[in-house]
């Protein structure tokens, strides 16, 4: 696939998403993750940073696209700011490190995505991630996440309305970037 | 926690936020509002109002005002973003500044000598400094409010240009009450008061608009 029509297929997918369209984002965000993991990878390895740091970059690159996706211009191509979010977010990562870096504008849709034959768990553990959300939120994000359950599921379950669930969802989501950016990341 | 895992919870936060642009420029809006409240509440306009709108001085001063607040504004949203394309909208910045110079240097050419100085320091300076900075706040809490939805690049800069463009809109409304008109003044305490803002606007931004 070419870098222009990859573009476009990311675009498509993100205004659909942005529309409403659960699926769609679902695709942009996967399409973009090895893309992601491509470029957090041989930063890690050019700096020295462990390359199992390079799986927690890239969950923050995705959070911070998620969070951030009202700040795309959507009369502008989207793979130059799915570049700077990356690059940002890099830069970071790499400085809490203690890395001075500087990390050169790269269209992400140009890096060729990343194999896949190493495992993409987060090198933090789960537990140690989720228990710094409040009790509420860790019970929302176990049940849709790690038992893969809707929210409509979710909301029966734990007799709450939808409404909450996707408030607290979104919570969870803000509260767990926060995490990513707070900690070094060398446990 | 596995990445597709997170993908679905990502999936999952369906409502989207607003357009980044949407945002700001609703913060331009409330910030505006809050001025004219203070404004209207408290300070109110000159008593020779009709009078200077006849005065090309006095209306000079708002077009200084209004260009930087607009030209502010519009960098704000650029600088907002994680791809800012900035260098155009910061060239714009320098508009007020420019229109400024142009005006100091007619002014020195219209009066004499032995007025620069009276008509530099004004009657009004330390009020000036004062309700400048009094009206700016409401704005830039606004507008730092909302650049924190925002992904800038560079968050003390960005801080920094959103406090020129609060500082735009405190000083379009004190130019409405203040009765020194020169462009020597405007040039002065203007700007000091400016660059209060500015500063504040950076060192809040520094920390606060990291995302």
């Amino acid at each position: 696939m070419t870098t222009s029509s990859r573009d476009s297929d990311w675009a498509v997918w993100m205004r659909a998403g942005m529309a409403g369209d659960a699926g769609a984002y679902r695709r942009f965000l996967v399409s973009v993750t090895p893309h992601v993991r491509t470029l957090a990878r041989s930063r890690c390895r050019g700096s020295g940073v462990p390359e199992g740091e390079a799986e927690d970059i890239v969950q923050e690159v995705l959070l911070a696209i998620h969070l951030k996706r009202g700040t795309w211009d959507q009369t502008r191509p989207i793979g130059p700011w799915v570049a700077a979010i990356t690059r940002n977010k890099l830069i970071d990562a790499l400085r809490r490190h203690g890395r001075r870096v500087s990390v050169p504008i790269e269209d992400v849709a140009e890096s060729l995505p990343a194999d896949d034959r190493t495992p993409e768990l987060s090198t933090r553990d789960v537990d140690v991630l989720l228990a710094q959300l409040r009790p509420q939120q860790r019970e929302i994000v176990r049940s849709l996440s790690i038992n893969g359950s809707s929210i409509r599921e979710t909301a029966d379950r734990l007799k709450m309305t939808e409404g909450a669930v996707r408030v607290a969802l979104h919570r969870a989501l803000k509260a767990l970037s926060v995490v990513y950016r707070s900690s070094p990341g060398e446990d | 926690v596995k990445t597709d895992e997170l993908v679905d919870l990502l999936a999952k936060d369906s409502p989207s936020p607003w357009p980044f642009r949407s945002i700001l420029a609703g913060a331009f809006g409330s910030g505006f509002v809050i001025a004219a409240i203070v404004f209207f509440a408290g300070i109110g306009f000159r008593p020779d109002i009709l009078e200077a709108l006849g005065s090309s001085r006095f209306l000079f001063k708002f077009v200084v005002t209004v260009s930087l607040a607009l030209t502010a504004i519009g960098a704000a949203l650029a600088l907002g973003r994680p791809d800012a394309r900035f260098a155009l909208r910061g060239l714009m910045m320098a508009t007020a500044p420019a229109l400024l110079g142009v005006a100091v240097v007619l002014e020195l050419l219209a009066v004499p000598q032995s007025q620069w100085l009276p008509r530099l320091i004004g009657v009004n300076a330390r009020l000036c400094l004062t309700l400048i900075l009094l009206l700016a706040i409401g704005p830039l809490a606004c507008l730092l409010a909302a650049l924190r939805q925002g992904a800038p690049s560079s968050p003390g800069l960005t801080g920094a240009v959103a406090g020129m463009a609060a500082s735009g809109i405190a000083a379009t409304f004190y130019a409405a009450h203040c009765t020194d008109d020169s462009p020597l003044f405007v040039m002065t305490w203007y700007l000091i008061a400016t660059l209060i803002v500015t500063s504040a606007g950076y060192l809040i931004g520094r920390r606060l608009l990291r995302w």
